[in-house]
C-alpha cells in the first residue's frame, strides 16, 4: 500500500476513470457499455483513491456521500419510469426521446432510457464505494 | 395504474427515506404514509376487481409477450391488502420497538425494500420479473436479518442466505430452461402453450424444479431448515415483518403456478403435494413441541401452518382453494400477532426462554390476553379466524374424500394446541422458579407497540365474525384462480 508510484497513479487515475466512465455510460446505448459498467468504473476510481490515501481522507474528499449517490440513482431511475405517464405521452417506463442540436452541426439524442442508465450508474457507484469503504475500514 | 402503485410507492418511499435518513421523525412519517397508501390502493384494487375480474398493465407500452406484464386478480389483491394491513400495523409496532441505533442504520429503508419486492412478486405476470422481485425481497431480508450484527443473528443469517440463494439458483435456472424450451417468459403465454401443445410431459420436470425453488422460499418440507435457524434471531419486529411476507409470498407463487400450469389429473401431483403438506405439518408441529423458546416455537408453527395452505392447494377444489386462501390471510394476521405479543413479553421480562419467564398474567393481564387470542386462533379454536380456516380446509378434505390428509390436519391441530398451552403455562401462568429473578425494572413498553398489537388482534378476530361472507368472496377468488382461460384472455385480449 505504501508504494509511491501507486499513490501518484491512483490520484491521477481518479479523474480519468470518472471521465471514461461517463463516456462508457453514454455510448452504452448503441454499443457495449452502459450504466452498470460505467458505475463500476467510477466506483473503482473512488476505491483506488481511497486505497492510496486512506479511507478517512477519501471520505472527507467527497462532498456527496455514497448513500446519497444511491438515493439519487434510485430517484433518477424512478423519474425515468414515471416521466412518460406523468407527461401523458405513454405508459410507465415508456421511452421519451428528444434531440438536441449542437452548435457544430451534429446532434445528440437524449431520452428517459439514458436517464435510467444514469440512475443505474449512480446507484452502482454509490453501492461499490460504500461497500468497499466499509470493508477497508474493518 | 392501480396495479403499478404497490411497486412504485415503496420505491419512491426509499428515495425519500434516503434523503431524510438523519431525521427519525421524517422516517416514521414517510414509512407510515407509504403503508397507508398501500392499504388504500389495495382496497381500491379489490373493489375494482370485483367488477372487472382482472387488471393488467403493460409496462413501457410493449404488448403482452414482449414487454413486462403486470396483472392482478382477486387472489393477488387479497394478498396485497393483507400484506399492506399487516405491514401497516407492524410498522407502527416497529417504530416503538426497534432500538434507535438500528433505526438510524436504515431499518425503514430496508423494510420498504422488502415491501417493494413482495408487492412486485404479487402483481407480476412475467417469469423473469418474478425472479427479480424475489431477489429484491430476499436482498432486503438478508440485510434485515443481519441488521445490528449480533452474533446469533449472523449465525442464523448464514443458513438463511445459503439456503435462499440455492432457492434462487433453482428459480433462475429453471426460468432459463423454460425459456429455452418454450421461448416465452410471459406467464399467460406459457399457460397458453401448455394448453395448446402437448408439452405437459416436459413441463412436469420444470414444474418440479419450480416447486423446489418456491418450496425453499415457502419453507415446505423438506426445505424448511433455514426458517427455524434464522427467524428467531433478529429483533422480533423484523421477524413479524418476515412472518407476514416471505413465506406467504412463496405460498402465493406455488398456488399461482400450480393453478396456471399443472395438469392436476396427470402425473402424481396431487399425491406429491398432499404428502409434502402432511410432512410439513407434522414436522413443524413436532419440532415446535420439542423447543422451549418462545420465538422458536412460533417459528416452527409457521412451518406447520404452511402445510395447511399446501394441503388446500393439493386437494384443489374450489372450496379447498378458498380455504387455503383464507388460511394464508388468517395466518398472516394470527402469526404476526403472536410474534408481536411475544415481543411485548420480551420487553417485560427480557428473555424469550420459557423456563426463565412466568407470571406475565399476574403483572400484565392485557399482554396475556394479547397472546391468548392469537394462540387460540393458531390452534384453531372457535370463534377465531383460525377455527374457520381449518374448518373450511377440513370440510373440503372430507368432501373430496382425502381422508388421510384431513385426519392428519385434525391431529396436528391438537399438537398445536399443546404447544400453545405450553407457552401459556410457562410464560403467563406459572409461578417463576425460586432461583430465577424476574426483571422487575419499570417497564418501558411504550404505547405504540401495545396499540399495534391490540389492533392486529382485533383485526384477526374479524375474519371469524364475517367468516361466511369472506369465504364467499374467497371462493370467487379461488374460482378465478382455476379459470386459466380468462387469465390468458386478460393478458391477450
Amino acid at each position: 500500500m505504501a508504494s509511491e508510484i501507486f499513490k501518484i497513479a491512483a490520484v491521477q487515475l481518479r479523474p480519468i476513470l470518472l471521465v471514461l466512465s461517463l463516456i462508457v455510460l453514454y455510448r452504452g446505448h448503441n454499443e457495449p457499455g452502459g450504466g452498470f459498467i460505467g458505475g463500476i468504473m467510477a466506483g473503482m476510481g473512488f476505491v483506488l483513491y481511497a486505497m492510496a490515501v486512506g479511507v478517512e481522507k477519501a471520505r472527507k474528499s467527497r462532498t456527496i456521500k455514497p448513500v446519497s449517490f444511491m438515493g439519487l440513482g434510485l430517484f433518477f431511475a424512478l423519474i425515468s419510469g414515471l416521466f412518460a405517464p406523468f407527461s401523458g405521452v405513454g405508459l410507465f417506463m415508456q421511452g421519451v426521446w428528444t434531440e438536441i442540436e449542437l452548435p457544430w452541426g451534429s446532434a445528440i439524442k437524449l431520452g428517459t432510457p439514458l436517464l435510467f442508465d444514469a440512475g443505474v450508474y449512480l446507484l452502482v457507484t454509490g453501492m461499490i464505494t460504500s461497500i468497499m469503504y466499509a470493508i477497508m475500514e474493518e | 395504474m392501480t396495479v403499478l402503485i404497490p411497486v412504485i410507492i415503496p420505491l419512491s418511499a426509499i428515495v425519500l427515506l434516503i434523503a431524510t435518513r438523519r431525521w427519525l421523525i421524517a422516517q416514521y412519517i414517510i414509512s407510515m404514509i407509504s403503508m397507508t397508501v398501500l392499504v388504500i390502493n389495495a382496497l381500491s384494487l379489490l373493489t375494482t376487481l370485483q367488477l372487472k375480474g382482472y387488471l393488467t398493465y403493460q409496462a413501457s407500452g410493449w404488448p403482452a409477450p414482449f414487454g413486462i406484464t403486470l396483472i392482478a386478480d382477486q387472489f393477488s389483491a387479497i394478498m396485497l391488502l393483507a400484506v399492506a394491513v399487516v405491514g401497516w400495523l407492524v410498522m407502527m409496532y416497529a417504530i416503538g420497538f426497534v432500538d434507535a441505533a438500528r433505526k438510524k442504520a436504515g431499518f425503514f429503508i430496508l423494510v420498504q425494500g422488502l415491501f417493494a419486492g413482495v408487492n412486485g412478486a404479487l402483481v407480476t405476470g412475467d417469469l423473469f420479473n418474478l425472479y427479480v422481485w424475489f431477489e429484491v425481497m430476499i436482498m432486503a431480508s438478508f440485510v434485515l436479518i443481519t441488521h445490528g450484527a449480533e452474533k446469533q443473528q449472523l449465525r442464523g443469517a448464514v443458513k438463511y442466505v445459503v439456503l435462499n440463494l440455492i432457492g434462487s439458483v433453482f428459480l433462475v435456472s429453471t426460468i432459463g430452461l423454460v425459456y429455452s424450451k418454450t421461448g416465452t417468459l410471459n406467464m399467460a403465454q406459457l399457460a397458453m402453450m401448455i394448453q395448446q401443445q402437448d408439452v405437459s410431459e416436459l413441463m412436469n420436470s420444470y414444474l418440479m424444479l419450480f416447486f423446489i425453488a418456491f418450496g425453499i422460499k415457502a419453507a415446505v418440507f423438506p426445505f424448511f431448515f433455514w426458517l427455524p435457524a434464522s427467524y428467531p434471531t433478529p429483533p422480533i419486529a423484523i421477524t413479524a415483518f418476515f412472518s407476514a411476507t416471505l413465506t406467504k409470498v412463496g405460498v402465493y407463487t406455488i398456488i399461482r403456478f400450480y393453478s396456471l400450469y399443472v395438469d392436476h389429473d396427470g402425473f402424481a401431483w396431487k399425491e406429491i403435494i398432499l404428502w409434502m403438506a402432511a410432512a410439513t405439518m407434522i414436522f413443524g408441529v413436532l419440532m415446535a413441541a420439542s423447543s422451549f423458546d418462545f420465538r422458536k416455537i412460533l417459528s416452527f408453527h409457521i412451518i406447520s401452518q404452511i402445510g395447511y395452505m399446501i394441503m388446500g392447494l393439493g386437494i384443489f377444489t374450489i372450496n379447498s382453494l378458498a380455504g387455503a386462501v383464507f388460511f394464508v390471510v388468517h395466518n398472516m394476521f394470527s402469526k404476526t400477532a403472536a410474534f408481536m405479543a411475544a415481543g411485548l413479553v420480551y420487553k417485560l421480562r427480557g428473555t424469550y426462554e420459557l423456563k426463565d419467564s412466568g407470571w406475565v398474567y399476574k403483572d400484565k393481564p392485557l399482554f396475556a390476553l394479547l397472546f391468548f387470542l392469537p394462540a387460540l386462533s393458531l390452534a384453531g379454536l372457535p370463534p377465531t379466524s383460525g377455527f374457520f380456516g381449518k374448518l373450511f380446509l377440513i370440510l373440503a378434505g372430507f368432501e373430496s374424500e382425502d381422508w388421510a390428509i384431513t385426519i392428519t390436519a385434525l391431529v396436528v391441530s391438537i399438537f398445536t394446541l399443546f404447544s400453545m398451552v405450553k407457552i401459556w403455562n410457562e410464560v403467563y401462568w406459572k409461578k417463576p422458579a425460586e432461583h430465577t429473578v424476574l426483571s422487575h425494572q419499570p417497564v418501558k413498553v411504550n404505547l405504540l407497540p401495545v396499540a399495534a398489537t391490540v389492533a392486529i388482534v382485533l383485526l384477526m378476530l374479524l375474519p371469524g365474525v364475517f367468516a361466511g361472507s369472506l369465504f364467499g368472496y374467497f371462493s370467487r377468488a379461488a374460482a378465478q384462480l382455476m379459470d386459466v382461460e380468462s387469465y390468458i384472455k386478460a393478458v391477450f385480449p
